[in-house]
């Protein structure tokens, strides 16, 4: 049971990056891409629909972990104070941000909210691949498994670790790069004429920097790693890598030859690629120890009742059948390609 | 410590206000097709657009914080409060945010039906939403469907009583009334603003016709039976809270209910009070001479620290709630006799009255959690076991400070645009031709 919750858990996250992705990824490149008012209208009404529903999947998420691994919570949540308040903060700032851009038409709002649009939307894809990275590097756990993280201490990745150090910010940077070329295919796929274009030109070139990245990634990941996640019996973990080339290759055809969604939804198989990748090499860790091994956060001792993760399956399954039905709803209203509003 | 979290639910709680009143104001337009409530809705869209931003974003943090700040106490009752809070994540948020989505951005693109059930379903979310908050809050008032496990942690044992807890139906019925009051007040208050101004009057009379029926009929349940029931509650499980809420500080028959009296902790006793003799027992127990258990009856440590501030708490709000009961009975009398918008005297105070509803609300939560005190999970938790530990004061204060620089730029920008979109008002009648194709879309719905 607790397996089941953890690839739950698992999917509802990559769900997740999968969907706020792509506005957040919007928000990365639209200072880059769209270069007037209207082509910055474009892209609000491209994301405008869905970015509170995408959003609503980390909530979701954060709820099922609470149910299912009440320590793991507790622990995480609490020892990684400063970034996820910071997190909380870019989420709001996010949010005004994009709904309170139109209700101001003077010039000079405008500008001030697509600032922090951008600004909130780079810092969290930051955050978020540094929060990957700190789960994969662990954390100093004490015996009462909780722990309280600094910001930064010495930047390396063993013993006294903080937030940032060279590997997290590496992972942060995996993410930024990876995030700005999903929400760039993103806009490929929903906008028009030369807002298209230049998403499609930027894409490109993003391709170049994610490739060499991420496989640096996997090689730092595999060294930083504590010992307690050993991958090496895991022979379905090796689906993962060729997963992420063949999205990745894919991509890079469907963006030469105009094949949008395939564009997109390539970049959406590389997502489950990594983070899938993650999730089955970190199994059946949840937060592992750095120093102590059996000090770690693993499914059987984070979690909850039998009884209450037998009767979340009752509900569970319904809730999620409505969200689905929900997505499928606001999606296919807004199906098509954003038309500019003169 | 009343926890942060609270400061959100007072933010988040303009969702619940606005939701119902957009709903009523659609349906209105559907059955009736008349274009003026069309026009109605949309303008308090565009207003309540601006309050579902706030207490979207400012909704975020609550399903995080009681990890961050409450870690101890999010350890200990995870294993049954998880259930209420992941649930509001998969039943509420998904419902509420999908359909704003379609209700803000899809008046052009969707038929009136289908934005009708867009509106439907952002009122359903934001309500299901206060359904799953409340009743986490009414675990923590009111511990029901647990058994504790050998290393202290609380588990689930029953999930029907969980979600049954009768304290979380009254707390739930109260909440989403005074929320209803909030919304149908504001909506009042604005309409004798452009009444009285002079602009807009057609849609004016319209906002304070919706808004003072509602208003009155919300004002009535909010006193009986919901916080009637609510009290009772109290009086049941909490009874330290109750004579710390009316600062009773002597066990009495013939317990007086004081209207106004400042408590005075040191000597224990009421000063300057105005009282009525025997209400407080009628009230509590349905007899005049009841006895009604006072502060002495109960150990210090199990009660609240702050007596007077719970104590005017609980007093502003059932004194506003009497205020507005009063306010709406004599408005609607006005409007019956079809004086009302001749009586320039009641439109001012329908008014100048907008802000105490928020004030009225604010202050039940403080009257809830504060009355709550010491006590985290009544009985069972202490709030000074629960915090966490291992965040030091110095780093929640800094957050702290973070939230409180954010919420006050928030509450700002969100009064300047409110501001705004009232002084332009909303759009004005349209011309006869426009009107008949409106009737001819509205036939062939």
């Amino acid at each position: 049971m607790p397996t089941f919750w953890y690839f739950v858990l698992a999917l509802m996250m990559t769900v997740y990056v999968i969907l706020d992705g792509f506005d957040i990824g919007a928000g990365i490149v639209h200072g880059l891409v769209a270069r007037n008012d209207e082509e910055r209208r474009a892209v609000f009404q491209a994301i405008g629909p869905y970015w509170d529903g995408n959003e609503v999947w980390l909530l979701a998420a954060g709820g099922t972990l609470y149910f299912a691994f009440p320590l793991l919570y507790a622990s995480s949540f609490s020892g990684f104070y400063l970034p996820l308040i910071m997190v909380l903060w870019l989420l709001i700032l996010r949010g005004c941000s994009i709904e309170f851009r139109s209700h101001l038409s003077e010039p000079v709002w405008r500008t001030f909210f697509d600032f922090g649009f951008s600004f909130s939307s780079i810092l969290l894809a930051i955050f978020l691949g540094a929060a990957l990275g700190n789960v994969l590097r662990g954390v100093p756990l004490d015996e009462n498994a909780s722990f309280f993280e600094p910001l930064w201490t010495n930047f390396v990745p063993s013993g006294n670790t903080g937030v940032l150090d060279w590997y997290t910010v590496l992972a942060g940077v995996v993410a930024l790069l990876s995030l700005a070329l999903h929400g760039a295919a993103y806009l490929v796929m929903k906008t028009n004429g030369d807002l298209r274009e230049r998403s499609r030109k930027l894409a490109m070139r993003l391709w170049y920097a994610v490739l060499p990245l991420c496989l640096l990634a996997l090689i730092a990941t595999y060294y930083v790693r504590p010992p307690a996640v050993v991958n090496a019996h895991k022979p379905v973990l090796w689906l993962f890598p060729p997963l992420v080339v063949l999205s990745l290759a894919t991509q890079w055809w469907a963006l030469r030859r105009n094949r949008d969604a395939l564009a997109f939804y390539s970049s959406c198989g590389y997502i489950v690629g990594v983070l899938g990748g993650a999730a089955v090499a970190m199994y059946p860790y949840l937060l592992p120890d750095n120093v102590h091994l059996e000090h770690s956060l693993t499914i059987y001792n984070a979690a909850s009742s039998p009884y209450a993760m037998k009767i979340a399956l009752l509900w569970w399954p319904l809730g999620m059948a409505l969200a689905i039905t929900w997505f499928y709803v606001v999606y296919r209203s807004f199906r098509g390609r954003v038309e500019a509003e003169p | 410590m009343p926890s942060r979290s609270r400061i959100t639910t007072c933010f988040r709680s303009s969702r619940w206000d606005s939701a119902p009143i957009i709903l009523l104001l659609k349906t209105l337009a559907i059955r009736t097709g008349d274009e003026k409530y069309s026009r109605a809705a949309r303008f308090w869209a565009k207003i309540f657009g601006i309050n579902f931003a706030v207490g979207v974003v400012t909704g975020i943090p609550m399903e995080f914080q009681f990890g961050t700040n409450w870690s101890h106490f999010a350890r200990f009752a995870g294993g049954v409060i998880g259930q209420t809070l992941a649930m509001e994540g998969t039943f509420a948020f998904f419902l509420e945010s999908s359909f704003l989505g379609l209700f803000l951005y899809g008046e052009k693109r969707l038929s009136r039906t289908a934005h009708w059930f867009a509106a439907l379903g952002v009122f359903l979310g934001s309500w299901l939403s206060g359904f799953f908050i409340v009743a986490t809050d009414a675990w923590m008032q009111h511990p029901v469907a647990y058994t504790q496990s050998a290393d202290g942690t609380f588990q689930l044992n029953s999930f029907s009583a969980l979600l049954l807890n009768p304290w979380a139906w009254w707390q739930y019925a109260h909440t989403m009334c005074g929320a209803v009051v909030t919304g149908a007040f504001v909506m009042a208050a604005l309409g004798a603003f452009y009444v009285l101004t002079k602009k807009h009057d057609e849609q004016g009379r319209l906002f304070v016709r919706i808004g003072l029926v509602t208003a009155l009929f919300a004002s009535l349940v909010q006193l009986f039976p919901t916080g009637d029931g609510q009290g009772r509650l109290v009086l049941q499980h909490q009874p330290a809270t109750l004579a710390a809420m009316e600062a009773l500080f002597k066990t009495d028959r013939y317990a007086p209910m004081v209207i106004i009296g400042q408590p005075n902790t040191d000597e224990k006793r009421l000063d300057n009070t105005l009282q009525i003799p025997g209400a407080l027992s009628f009230l509590t127990y349905r007899r005049w001479s009841a006895e009604v258990k006072g502060l002495d009856q109960f150990r210090p440590e199990d009660v609240t620290d702050s007596i007077a501030l719970l104590y005017y708490s609980y007093h502003i709000m059932v004194g506003l709630g009497t205020i507005f009961i009063a306010i709406t009975i004599v408005s609607t009398l006005l409007l019956w006799r079809r004086k009302l918008f001749e009586a320039r005297w009641m439109l001012w105070v329908l008014m100048l009255s907008f802000p105490f509803p928020y004030i009225a609300n604010t202050a039940g939560w403080m009257t809830a959690e504060i009355g709550r005190q010491p006590w985290l999970i009544y009985g069972l938790m202490r709030t000074a076991q629960g915090y966490s530990h291992q965040v030091s004061a110095g780093n929640a204060m800094f957050t702290l400070l973070g939230f409180m620089g954010m919420y006050t730029v928030l509450g700002i920008l969100f009064l300047f645009l409110v501001m705004r979109e009232v002084a332009h008002g909303p759009e004005p009648a349209i011309t006869h031709v426009e009107k008949i194709r409106f009737e001819y879309a509205a036939a062939g719905r």
